[in-house]
């Protein structure tokens, strides 16, 4: 047999293989008994317009807030972390290693309920105002590690080259490291910020008021509603319908960094 | 800029770069071991000798991209290790070429070159560009400036490296190994610009091993090895007729 016609042949096989499975799971679902629970047109609609002009847009807004939140703030801990300064390492270390070892949820509530409390503090936004600094706390340590691994990343002989044409380290920071980091790291901040998306249902926590609500905690409210769960199907294409365009827009971003490098 | 920089510059009488007892170690590595050491204005010194001799360290102290140990490094009569010199201010009258290049591969060629002037120079960014643009014309690669550095071969690249130092307009030129991550065809083009900016009288301090422009350019050669000083004198001299056995060991090796 030629080498060719064996190839085209293994591919055919393999199509054969993926096809026979997916036909094997769509018939062997039980349609008739699912449908009216998940599938259900009639409460889809009733989800509608809500689910996409207070849920999604909520969502999205909540969403950009802890992503640029976290950038800043994670930022900031990454340069503390690669200070020459002693106890601004120690700090940067501290809180980063305290906050990834916390679930995001239990710092949300502390934020909403704990912290205000404590220092008879009342945050911007009220109580999704307040999860959503918790929501900031927790991306910034993960967000800082990854901005520091981007630093680190840049070839040292970039800054010999900045410094030797006298430009201070601030400036150097600014204008040859950072950018060059950046590029580095934009597929793990992008799986930050799908995971930040997904993140804000955990906002619910902090307890919300009707127009508050996101895509999570909108659907799971009609479910409670309807008796049926149809809109967390609707909730769940339409977190795909915001991540989605989202890496691919990032990998187009991507695509037109590369000339330079 | 400080005050004691006006003294200091443009006098003849100062050297462009002297070093006295110069040492540096790296942890327990003693990479020099006392080192005197200068650079007339206008003059160009080469500095040869094996690798590890710690050719590329003494360059590097010059302006303290590396810290020495103890000794003392006077550029124009500045003081570098003084931690009352503003550094930044004297860097940006000493240019440096990498074996490396070090171009920033994020920013076009033109926005590498006006980067440092408007930043460490404070220069307008029309002035900056005017000036960028005669410096690569001056390389030759003035229809290059739109490019990325990634767009360019490597002698393109380190003749880019050196129309951004020259941009800064220093008083002098430090070329660490600039032929040495060159093909062998790239290498002539970038010599090439280097022996025009000795005939235009800049002061250049080269490490090399490019035995051929020592011999035609340099006005001195300094070989070191071992972390010291071993001999110098005229290209002729140290190259045709040298002293120790070490020079004339190595020189069996490269020539």
């Amino acid at each position: 047999m030629k080498r060719s016609t064996r190839r085209r042949l293994t591919q055919g096989v393999l199509y054969a293989i993926f096809a026979a499975v997916v036909l094997l799971v769509l018939l062997s679902i039980d349609w008739g008994r699912i449908q009216p629970y998940f599938f259900n047109v009639d409460v889809a609609r009733d989800a509608f317009p809500g689910i996409l002009t207070i849920a999604a847009k909520n969502t999205v807004v909540y969403t950009a807030i802890a992503f640029v939140g976290g950038m800043l703030f994670g930022l900031a801990l990454a340069l503390m972390k690669l200070s020459p300064v002693l106890p601004y390492r120690w700090l940067a270390t501290a809180y980063i290693e305290l906050f990834r070892g916390l679930p995001a949820l239990l710092v949300i509530f502390g934020f909403a309920f704990a912290v205000p409390i404590a220092f008879s503090w009342q945050a911007p936004g009220g109580s999704v105002g307040a999860g959503l600094i918790g929501l900031i706390v927790v991306s910034a340590a993960y967000i800082a590690e990854t901005i520091r691994a981007g630093i680190e990343a840049v070839p040292k002989g970039q800054v010999e080259a900045a410094r030797s044409l006298g430009m201070n380290p601030a400036w150097t920071m600014i204008t040859v490291v950072l950018p060059q980091a950046f590029r580095i790291i934009t597929p793990p901040l992008t799986n930050e910020l799908v995971i930040l998306i997904k993140d804000t249902s955990l906002l619910f926590i902090a307890g919300m008021a009707i127009g508050d609500r996101e895509l999570t905690t909108f659907a799971r409210d009609s479910l409670t509603n309807s008796a049926n769960a149809t809109p967390l199907v609707v909730a769940a294409l339409l977190y795909l319908v915001i991540t989605l365009p989202l890496t691919q827009l990032v990998a187009k971003l991507e695509r037109h960094n590369k000339r330079g490098r | 800029m400080i005050p004691v920089a006006h003294t200091a510059s443009g006098s003849a009488a100062v050297p462009a770069i002297e070093i006295r007892a110069l040492h540096k170690s790296f942890g327990d590595n003693e990479v020099l071991k006392g080192i005197d050491f200068h650079v007339d204005q206008g003059e160009v010194v080469c500095v040869i000798g094996p690798s590890g001799s710690g050719k590329s360290t003494l360059l590097r102290c010059v302006n303290r991209l590396e810290e020495p140990t103890s000794g003392t490094v006077l550029v124009e009569g500045i003081d570098i290790t003084d931690g009352e010199t503003d550094l930044d201010g004297v860097r940006t009258r000493i240019g440096m070429v990498f074996q490396q290049f070090n171009l920033f591969p994020h920013l076009s060629v033109l926005k590498n070159l006006t980067l440092a002037q408007q930043r460490a120079k404070k220069r307008k960014r029309a002035e900056a560009v005017d000036i960028a643009r005669r410096n690569l014309a001056k390389v030759g690669l003035a229809e290059k400036a739109d490019a990325f550095p990634a767009q360019l071969s490597g002698g393109q690249q380190q003749r880019v490296a050196i129309a951004r130092a020259l941009s800064m307009d220093p008083d002098m030129m430090l070329f660490d190994e600039p032929t040495s991550a060159l093909d062998p065809e790239l290498v002539g083009d970038v010599l090439e610009v280097m022996k025009q900016l000795a005939r235009d009288g800049m002061t250049m301090m080269v490490v090399t091993h490019e035995m051929g422009f020592a011999r035609e350019v340099g006005d001195r050669v300094v070989f070191m090895d071992g972390g010291v000083v071993v001999e110098q004198g005229r290209p002729e001299d140290v190259l045709g007729d040298p002293q120790h056995e070490r020079t004339k060991l190595f020189l069996s090796k490269v020539l």
